[in-house]
């Protein structure tokens, strides 16, 4: 009956934070408005959400956003080091296939987001069984390095979070 | 404004500005649609939140108050950039490469753009 109500309390939740934070102030009736929402559209939209990912790790979740976090940081710093001070022809730009062990598409996307935010690297596309994720590397010599950081940085503890 | 605030929030425009400067760039100076690709999704997303960043502070230090709108940009950032990325990367290669120009999957199916996902995995939800 609740998960009938509620199919996606952490949803609900962001939603009823967002909203917060759209009107900026943090009042009774804004907040109950937060919530008639933050109920409303997980119950109406739940058809097209069949799935009911589970963080099984909050803490190893908000850990890795902060890493995330810090590494846009650096990416940042790096790509603009290449953009300023490498030649053109100085950039090698390679294809780079990582093999998936995740499993969840929620867990891919993360991982997919990951990849195109941080260091030099965008995702591209998936195999067609989801099984490896085709990286683009903006520069690098060192192919099998970036797959390692990747596998071992990123793909463990979004294993640990999504079971 | 106190001179410390001011010297903050200036310093975090300009880090912004230098960051958004610098992501134009690369999509003049990089040669492929790929690697132009890499330009806007990361060098941009420090200027923007370097702007935001001191558009908090702004508002903290002057205004006197917490504002949330500019967590909500970096978050609504983060989710978009990367999808639009991905739209820009799959159109690429749908028009303009063919499967032998990219490396092999390493498993059994090719990838997604050229190939259906395998019959078995096609429908474990219902």
């Amino acid at each position: 009956m609740i998960a009938r109500l509620v199919p996606h309390p952490i949803l609900s939740a962001t939603l009823t934070l967002v909203w917060l934070g759209l009107v900026n102030k943090v009042t009774l009736g804004n907040l109950l408005l937060g919530s008639v929402l933050g109920l409303a559209i997980p119950m109406l939209t739940a058809a097209y959400w069949p799935n009911r990912p589970k963080l099984r790790k909050p803490l190893v979740a908000v850990r890795y956003i902060g890493m995330v976090l810090w590494d846009i940081v650096i990416a940042n710093v790096e790509v603009a080091m290449i953009i300023l001070f490498k030649k053109r022809d100085e950039v090698h730009s390679q294809w780079i296939v990582v093999p998936l062990d995740l499993t969840s598409p929620e867990a891919i996307t993360w991982l997919a987001g990951t990849i195109t935010l941080t260091p030099g690297t965008v995702s591209a596309t998936l195999s067609a069984d989801a099984s490896s994720i085709l990286v683009h590397c903006l520069h690098t010599d060192d192919p099998g390095g970036v797959r390692d950081t990747i596998k071992a940085r990123y793909e463990a503890p979004l294993k640990e979070i999504f079971p | 404004m106190t001179v410390i605030a001011e010297i903050l929030v200036s310093f975090f425009l300009v880090v912004g500005g230098i960051f958004g400067l610098v992501g134009s760039l690369g999509l003049l100076k990089l040669r492929t649609t790929m690697q132009r690709l890499h330009s806007p999704t990361k060098a941009t997303t420090l200027g923007v939140g370097g702007v935001l960043i001191a558009s908090m502070l702004y508002f903290l230090l002057v205004g006197g108050m917490l504002s949330f709108h500019e967590l909500l940009i970096t978050l609504f950032l983060f989710l978009t950039a990367p999808i639009t990325a991905h739209f820009i990367a799959k159109t690429y290669m749908v028009m303009n490469l063919k499967p032998t120009d990219l490396p092999e999957t390493g498993r059994g199916p090719g990838w997604a753009i050229y190939d259906d996902a395998p019959e078995s995995e096609t429908d474990d939800r219902t």
